[in-house]
Order: structure tokens, then sequence, then C-alpha cells
């Protein structure tokens, strides 16, 4: 198991360093595009284009470059978004990541405690009108797109009834760091981690059902009810722990995705100063240092998760672990 | 005294249907038979004739929503069907155990081996972890698993399928069962580890004084350690008798059949292996009279008409179900297990 998280870890070290050159590449060595032209900004002045020139070592040979700009990005982290007002990147996003990551935990507590509740209950209430009625409104839930519900919460909670004493709690949007309040963190997070869960919600929970009613026919069920185990037993340590590898594999993969900046529309619909919005920003900027910094952040997160899913995905199966 | 005290299992008039699409399926139709303490009574069929359904009913393990069952099937004097919920668990596993076909399937892949045989202890029994560790060890190592100790913290893929087997039933005997049922136990296993099993199971019974019901569909395998054996065909017991009898004196035409599709090695080699002609019938919509009549050869007006299971013979416990007399059977039966209505 050692040698398997040691072997694993030292393929994620190998998979990182190709993400920063493959994202070094597209930006600075596609044929016919002056790296020059896009980091100084729009109508840069002849000072700027130098000092960018200087800054990114343009003048000197792509591995110079590449061993330059991933010492700005990772070890001086002063590397500078010259289309942005001087915008120092690092800090940029390392300011954003709590906020993306505050939103991110959250919505995936909700969603995977609700997901795994929905899903056991759909089966366990199999041949009543209890399972179909779920998985309606688990579709339901998958097909409200996160923006609309977000912007449909915002028009309930702080406008329509906000003056009602169903909503007055409820904060203006933006966010409130945790070291700073604890508890108006919570409040001004706990809508955006409902909406942005729901989708998650209806989607896990109808894979968890499918999972669990495939397992439901699988021998060793069989056996484990031939041995006098308790339904509930059964339920959850034989054919709920089988399921989850599935389980597990999904949500590596959607929660590094969110955390990379996937969580875009949630953080611009509330207004949260996440990573996502950063991004969205950069974007509409064409700000490339900002674009190219978050890309390999998204990266760096989406293959740590995949290596850590990895992990427990042997935890949970002893049949992927090396003998 | 013996005559008063209910047999171990009885099962009366067992019927268990399926509501299908297509219709009722009737999978077991009237099944009756006893079981002694210790006794090892082989049930033999062909596949859908309805010997695995008839045991997971008698442990309760059809959960399906659509399948009605009649009858009645005492444990101890007991009716199971009526048994509460929390009542049945206890006799599952622990008075009544099963093993089944497949051990590649059976064995839950994410759970180490020894600790599926605890799961099934501490179920049953008031009993310490380490104690029940030690148990489950000592139960691997009497299945004959080599270095139990250590092999117990391994997890079902590490084993190999008559490991499996072997440890399928180490957790079987785990809480001292009355009955064991074997559901196929060797179908899925080389011929080799087949005849361990068969042995294994065979001494086991003796140091846990359970008594055993083996599940086949080969009759070559119940003729080592069974006492009685029942041949079931198309959800029903055709003829039932103890183990000579049926062997020796066979009564219907089926079990003949059977009979004569095993290979020997002490005849004459046949151009092919003898098959009964014909498929099993449809269970929704079965042919009146007896089951077996499109498929047998001996077929006469009678058997349009239903044959009781009874004893037709002088032994009154050798039943069956053919309307044929006991001379012509006796007469033509060898043509049909030696292999000449092939060949003819």
């Amino acid at each position: 198991m050692l040698v398997f998280v040691l072997r694993r870890l030292i393929s994620l070290v190998v998979v990182l360093f190709a993400i920063t050159v493959l994202t070094f590449l597209i930006f600075f060595a596609t044929p016919g595009v002056d790296p020059t032209r896009s980091l100084a900004g729009r109508n840069p002045t002849p000072e700027t284009v130098a000092a960018v020139r200087h800054q990114f070592g343009l003048d000197r040979s792509k591995p110079a470059q590449y061993v330059l700009m991933m010492r700005r990005l990772f070890v001086s982290r002063d590397l500078v978004s010259y289309g942005n007002q001087a915008l120092k990147v690092v800090p940029a996003i390392t300011a954003a990541a709590p906020v993306t990551f505050s939103l991110v935990i959250g919505a995936a507590i909700i969603w995977v405690v609700m997901s795994i509740l929905t899903g056991l209950l759909a089966v366990v209430w199999k041949g009543s009108i209890w399972d179909p009625l779920l998985m309606i409104l688990a579709l339901i839930g998958i097909s409200m797109p996160v923006f609309w519900l977000g912007e449909v919460a915002n028009l309930i909670t702080q406008d329509r009834l906000h003056d009602t004493f169903l909503f007055s709690w409820v904060p203006p949007l933006g966010y409130v760091r945790l070291t700073e309040d604890p508890w108006q963190w919570f409040l001004h997070l706990i809508i955006p981690w409902i909406c942005l869960s729901v989708l998650y919600i209806g989607f896990y929970a109808r894979v968890l059902r499918a999972n669990l009613l495939d397992v439901a026919n699988e021998d060793f069920v069989r056996t484990a009810r031939a041995k006098g185990l308790s339904e509930r037993r059964v339920l959850t340590r034989h054919m709920l722990r089988t399921s989850m590898i599935t389980f597990v594999s999904l949500f590596g993969l959607d929660f590094a995705v969110l955390v990379g900046g996937g969580a875009l529309l949630t953080e611009v619909v509330f207004g949260l100063p996440g990573v996502g919005l950063l991004t969205y920003r950069s974007l509409v900027a064409l700000d490339l240092p900002v674009i190219m910094a978050t890309v390999i952040y998204g990266a760096f997160f989406i293959t740590i998760a995949n290596a850590l899913v990895d992990i427990v995905y042997a935890r949970l199966d002893p049949r992927i672990r090396p003998a | 005294m013996a005559a008063t005290a209910p047999p171990l299992l009885e099962v009366r008039d067992l019927k268990v249907s399926f509501n299908t699409e297509d219709g009722l399926v009737r999978a077991v139709d009237g099944v009756s038979f006893t079981l002694g303490h210790g006794e090892v009574l082989g049930i033999v069929g062909e596949s859908g004739s309805g010997k695995s359904v008839t045991m997971m009913s008698v442990l309760r393990l059809i959960n399906d929503p659509n399948a009605r069952f009649e009858g009645e099937v005492l444990y101890k004097g007991r009716s199971v069907m009526d048994l509460p919920d929390d009542r049945m668990r206890e006799v599952r596993g622990g008075e009544i155990a099963m093993i089944f076909q497949d051990p590649m399937t059976s064995l839950n892949p994410v759970y180490k081996v020894a600790d599926q045989i605890i799961e099934a202890i501490v179920t049953h029994q008031d009993i310490g972890k380490a104690a029940a560790r030690a148990r489950a060890v000592d139960l691997l190592k009497q299945v004959g698993i080599p270095q139990a100790d250590r092999r117990a913290d391994d997890y079902p893929h590490q084993f190999s399928g008559g490991m499996r087997q072997r440890a399928m039933i180490a957790m079987a005997l785990a809480n001292d069962p009355d009955i064991l049922i074997a559901d196929e136990p060797t179908t899925a296993l080389d011929v080799t580890i087949q005849a361990q099993i068969l042995e294994l199971i065979a001494r086991l019974k003796d140091e846990f004084q359970s008594a055993v019901i083996l599940i086949t569909h080969d009759l070559g395998v119940v003729a080592g350690i069974a006492d009685r054996i029942g041949v079931m065909y198309a959800g029903r017991l055709v003829e039932f008798g103890g183990k000579r009898d049926l062997f020796y004196d066979p009564q219907h035409p089926y079990t003949w059949g059977l009979l004569g599709s095993i290979p020997r090695l002490d005849r004459p080699k046949a151009e092919r292996l003898h098959s009964i002609a014909g498929t099993p019938p449809s269970l929704i919509d079965p042919p009146a009279g007896c089951r077996f009549r499109p498929r047998c050869p001996h077929a006469f007006d009678r058997c349009t008409q239903e044959p009781a299971l009874e004893a037709r013979t002088d032994n009154q416990r050798h039943l069956d179900r053919c309307w044929l007399d006991v001379e012509s059977k006796r007469a033509v039966r060898d043509k049909t297990i030696h292999g000449e209505i092939a060949a003819a």
C-alpha cells in the first residue's frame, strides 16, 4: 500500500511537470503568435513592452523562458499582469483560493451526505411511490442550471421575500472570511452551497441508486443475507461499501474541477471573489498571465485530486492494490 | 419415541410462483420432503427445475416482490414462513447455513476473508473480536486452508476458486448449523477440486453433526455422500428415495435419462454422449398431466393425467411420479440408461 501511494505520488509529480510544460508551450510557443503583444495588454507603451520582454525573458531561449516563468510563478511569485493594472498574479490567486475552497468544500459535504441519503432511501423504498418520486426530484435538481437557480435564490432571498421573517437573516451578496467572522462566513455561504450542490445531489443520488441496485443482485449480497445479517447491515456494510467505488471516483473529479475554477458560475452569481471569478475576469480581459496561472492552478488540483482518488480507490477496492 | 419428534426440516407442498410479464411462472409446484438429523439429502435436477428456488425459499432468501409462496416449511416443527424477521435472521446462518454455486462471486471482494467469517460469527454469538478471529482461523484450518493464520487476512481475490469455496464452507459452519444447504457447491470448480470439496463436506458434516442438503444437476456428485436423493423436474419432485433405490431401481424415465447422461468408462464407447431429447417445458404453461410426457419415449394415454408422488414399488420409502407399471419399467429402462435408445 505504501509503495502504491509512493508510486502514485511520483507519477503525480511527473504529470504536474508535464502540465506546466504544456501550458507554457501553448502560451509562449504557439507559432505565429507574439507573446509580447498579448502579455503587455492593449496599446502598450514601449516601456511596458520592454519590461514584459525582460520579465518573461522573451529574448532568450525557450527552455530559459520556461525556467524563468516557473521561477516567477512558484519561487519569487512576482509575475505581474500588465493588462490589469500591474496586478500581481500569484497573490491574486492565493487570495481567491480560500473563497473557492470555502464554497466547494461546504457544497461537497452537503452533496455527499444528501446524495447518499437520497440514494439509500430510494433503494430502501423501491417498489413504493417514494423511489420514483425521489428520482424525479433528483432529475429536476440536475436540470436546474446553477446560474438560474442562484439568480432565483437571490431574487427571493435578497429582494422579494427579504423583508419577511423567512429570509431577513440573509446577508448581502459577497464573502466574509472564516477567520474574520465564522458565523457571517456561514451565512454568506449557505445559499451558494445549497445552489451549487443541488445538481450534484441529483446526479450522485441517481448514480448511487443505480449502483446499489446493480450490487443488490450480486452473489455476495445473497451470502450476506444468508449469514443472517440485518437488512440495514447488508445495505450499509455490503451494498453501499462496494457502490462507493464509483461514487468516489466521480466525486474526486467533480470536486477538483470545482476547486480548479469550475464553480465560476456560482461565484459570479453570488459575487464570491474566488478563483472562478478571477478566471472569468481574466478571460473577459484576455489577461494572459492570469489565465495561464489559473489554468496551471486548476490543472494542479485536478491531477492532485486524481491521485487522491486513486489512493482512496485502492483503500476501497483491494483488488486494484498491488500484491 | 423417534416417531413423535418432528423431523429437523419438513417441506410440505411448497409452491413458489413468480408474476412476470409473460405470465405466472410456477417455479416450484408442490414439493414435499423431510430431512432428518445428520442426514444427507441430494436434490438433483437440471437448470430451472426449481431446486435452488426451493432451498432459497426455505431460508426466505427470495425477496422478489413478485414472488408468491404457498405450502409449509417446518424447521423443528415450527413454521419458517411465519417467523418474525429477526427470528428468521437467527435461523439464517445460525441454524441453517447455505453455500452457493460460484465461490468467485459469493464472497464480498472488499473485505478480508477472516473478517467475513468473523462477521458471521459475531452476528450469532456473543463473543469478543479476538475470540471470533481465533475461531475463524480455526475454521479455515479445518476446511484445509494452508497457513490459515496468515491467509485469513487475504482478500477473496487472493484465493483460488477451490479455496474460496472452502472459505465459504468455513463461514457456513461457523455457527454449528443444524442444516447446511449446498447449492451446486462444485459446479464452478475443476474436477479434481470438486472431489476435494465433496470429501470436505462429507467429513465436516460428521464433525459438526449437520444435516446436508446438496443441490446439484449431477447425479455423480450425490452418488458418494447422499443418503437419500430427490429428482426434480419442472418444479416437481418426480422421484424420491434412498440412494441405492434410485441408482439400482430407478422408477422415473427422467431419472433414467439423467443416469444415461453420465459418461461411463465401464461400457463400450457410444457414438456420442446420450442426452434427453427435447427441452424442459415452460413453467408458465406446463403440459397437462405428467410434465415429462412431451420428452418421454414411454408416454401413453394415461400420462395426460397427473401422477401423484407415491410409492409404486414394494419399497414404501421409494416414491415416484410415473404411470408405467413397475414390471414394464424394469424391462425398458436399461435401454435408456445404457444408451441403446440414442442409437436406435
